[in-house]
């Protein structure tokens, strides 16, 4: 069967150029980068050039890269870091709309006692800036806010909010998992202190990710172990991930000086306006304005759900039930093609009609 | 992803009955939006009291649109004594069984079912009777008490699937497990204890706690706490500033200081007051 992928939000294809990259890192070059002989030192040399890749692609330097098994790990690693380089601080602060990686690991914080604000979002799911400033305050041990919204696509702006944070003397963070490869980031004109990415959301393998740790910032290692990663995590390398993660990153770099996203930004934007128009009483979730090239996401009432709870990002951001429970994202790559859309345009209508006709909520829906 | 039989995908693909009765002589409406999914159930019966025609319209996922496809076409040309035993287990091996996690749908089914034959009956509408344990989506405890019974549940995982109790916010899952506990007559396995602090760790513990929580909170009454001794359990203090005056300290120590105390270090704790 032939597979339309466009759920690349949730996790990519691996890039053949990476599968290549890490293929001769199996059983061939299995060397221990930490060894003084060269059958190591070698895989050590390669891990260099991953490392300087990453960093290329958020404009970092390598020694500020560390890298991590995904995305939970460095946000876990960098919030508890923070907490533990101020222990005198008792209040943290996030979004309503964060990744569980966020969003839970503060809620069992708050039950050990720290004061947590979660900061709202309006209908098109930005964020409230004065309420984030208003909340902020000398016992404020770290501001942790996601770069792009997985579920919405929309952009924070995180340029514009670390100043502000950075002026009161506070620890920030960016969880920015959904953005990078997908925008350009330059960590050298964003004051955030620590950034999260994971490898498997732009082309690299799942079990990899990196924490961006600028020079200067208090750090305390997560997984205490070795010397590995300059004694900032533990544990041999992951070495043909981490070359993997390097491959994916040095593609990226490319593909976004060659403005690669404006094609998927087309095609998102074709699906997008043509799904509005031929599927009636249907809207688009979140800034469109501000938003990942690659994301849609549309609620549309009275049709089919399929969890019991709907999303916390749509419920946070005030979607009534009835769309909250009916809504689909699509999130694109650049291994889509217009074909594709094209095949959803086609099918997809007629089964959300049939859908609708199924539902003893739909003549009122448009009733009303 | 759930795992759906043949048989699931065929009633969700093609539902059989869809639609509404403008003469039914039974409507049976379970569920809502705000729920994420809900059914309505019409029938309509024969010259002999048998059910002739039935149809449906559901809001749901894959599972409960399946779910209300078998029902209809399940009771067809049943008399309504023999409808009113179709389980919701009936539904589910209908279908080829359901993923355990969408049980909940065929429960939907049988609700459905039920309440369309107390309309036909002209029964006074079962009122919701006990009280609500699941405010996310509206569960009463009897609700709870039923799918225990009559479908073997003892988890709370496993009531979730059936009737969804416990699936939103989760603050109802102690009141749940004491249902199932009640019913099922096993005693709670009594908590694990967390490793004791040693004496060193809880006096600092303690004294950490007075200083960072509560003595900033006392302050804004201009009052004060200091740390007499420690004694065991017993933590013995005494109240400075406007506290040592104040009428109401015995209260501020039993109601603030003691469960602060009791919340940040060890639940054994007692606060006494020296002189």
């Amino acid at each position: 069967m032939d597979v339309i992928y466009m759920d690349n939000n949730a996790t990519t294809k691996v890039a053949p150029e990476v599968v290549d990259a890490m293929q001769p890192y199996f059983s061939e070059y299995y060397g221990n980068p930490s060894s003084m002989h060269s059958f190591g030192g070698d895989v050590a040399a390669k891990i260099k050039e991953a490392r300087e890749n990453v960093a290329r692609l958020i404009g970092a330097t390598a020694d500020e890269i560390i890298f991590t098994s995904c995305g939970t790990e460095s946000d876990g690693t960098a919030i508890r870091a923070a907490i533990e380089s101020n222990p005198n601080k008792r209040h943290i602060v996030t979004t309503r709309v964060e990744h569980p990686a966020i969003k839970n690991l503060y809620e069992s914080l708050s039950k050990k006692g720290y004061r947590v604000t979660f900061v709202p979002v309006d209908s098109l799911g930005r964020l409230d800036l004065d309420y984030l400033y208003q909340n902020l305050s000398d016992d404020t041990a770290i501001v942790s806010i996601m770069w792009a919204n997985n579920e919405t696509g929309v952009i924070f702006p995180i340029e514009e909010i670390a100043p502000e944070i950075k002026s009161r003397g506070i620890v920030f963070h960016t969880d920015a998992v959904q953005a990078v490869g997908k925008i350009p980031i330059d960590v050298g004109k964003t004051e955030v202190d620590m950034l999260s990415l994971s490898g498997h959301k732009f082309h690299a393998p799942k079990g990899i990710g990196a924490l961006y740790l600028r020079k200067g910032t208090k750090f305390t290692p997560f997984m205490v172990g070795g010397h590995q990663e300059k004694g900032r995590r533990g544990g041999t390398e992951n070495t043909a991930a981490i070359i993997g993660l390097g491959k994916a990153a040095e593609l990226a770099i490319g593909h976004l000086a060659e403005n690669g996203y404006e094609r998927i930004a087309t095609l998102r934007d074709k699906l997008e306006n043509n799904l509005l128009e031929k599927v009636p009483n249907t809207m688009v979730n979140g800034d469109r304005d501000h938003r990942l090239p690659n994301t849609t996401s549309t609620s549309g009432s009275a049709c089919t759900s399929g969890s019991l709870e709907p999303s916390h990002v749509l419920r946070a951001m005030g979607v009534p039930f009835t769309a909250a429970h009916g809504s689909i994202r699509f999130s694109l790559s650049r291994y889509n093609i217009e074909e594709e859309v094209d095949f959803i345009l086609e099918k997809l209508p007629p089964i959300i009609e049939n859908l609708r006709q199924l539902s003893p909520f739909w003549k009122q829906a448009i009733g009303s | 992803m759930w795992e759906y039989t043949d048989k699931v995908k065929d009633h969700f693909l093609n539902p059989r009955n869809v639609g509404t009765i403008d003469d039914a002589d039974g409507v049976g409406e379970v569920g809502s939006l705000a729920c994420g999914d809900a059914l309505t159930f019409y029938f309509k019966l024969d010259e002999n009291g048998k059910i002739k025609d039935a149809k449906f319209q559901t809001f749901g996922c894959a599972s409960a649109i399946a779910s209300s496809s078998a029902l209809t076409e399940m009771v067809k040309g049943l008399t309504l004594e023999e409808a009113k035993n179709i389980t919701n287990e009936d539904i589910a091996d209908y279908l080829g069984g359901l993923p355990k996690e969408k049980m909940h749908c065929s429960v939907m089914g049988r609700d459905a079912l039920e309440k369309a034959i107390s309309c036909y009956l002209d029964e006074p509408e079962k009122k919701v009777e006990g009280e609500i344990v699941c405010e996310c989506f509206g569960v009463t405890d009897r609700e709870i008490e039923r799918v225990v019974r009559e479908n073997h549940v003892s988890t709370i995982e496993g009531v979730t699937d059936y009737v969804k109790a416990g699936g939103g916010c989760g603050n109802c899952h102690d009141r749940i497990q004491e249902i199932i506990d009640t019913i099922l007559g096993t005693e709670r396995p009594v908590k694990k204890k967390v490793p004791a602090l040693t004496n060193l760790q809880k006096i600092k513990l303690i004294e950490e706690s007075i200083e960072r929580e509560i003595n900033p909170t006392l302050k804004k009454d201009a009052g004060r706490l200091e740390l007499v001794d420690v004694d065991g359990n017993r933590v013995l203090v005494r109240m400075g500033g406007s506290c040592a005056s104040c009428i109401k300290s015995p209260v501020t120590l039993k109601h603030y200081v003691e469960s602060k105390l009791r919340e940040l270090v060890t639940p054994e704790l007692v606060v006494e007051e020296v002189q």
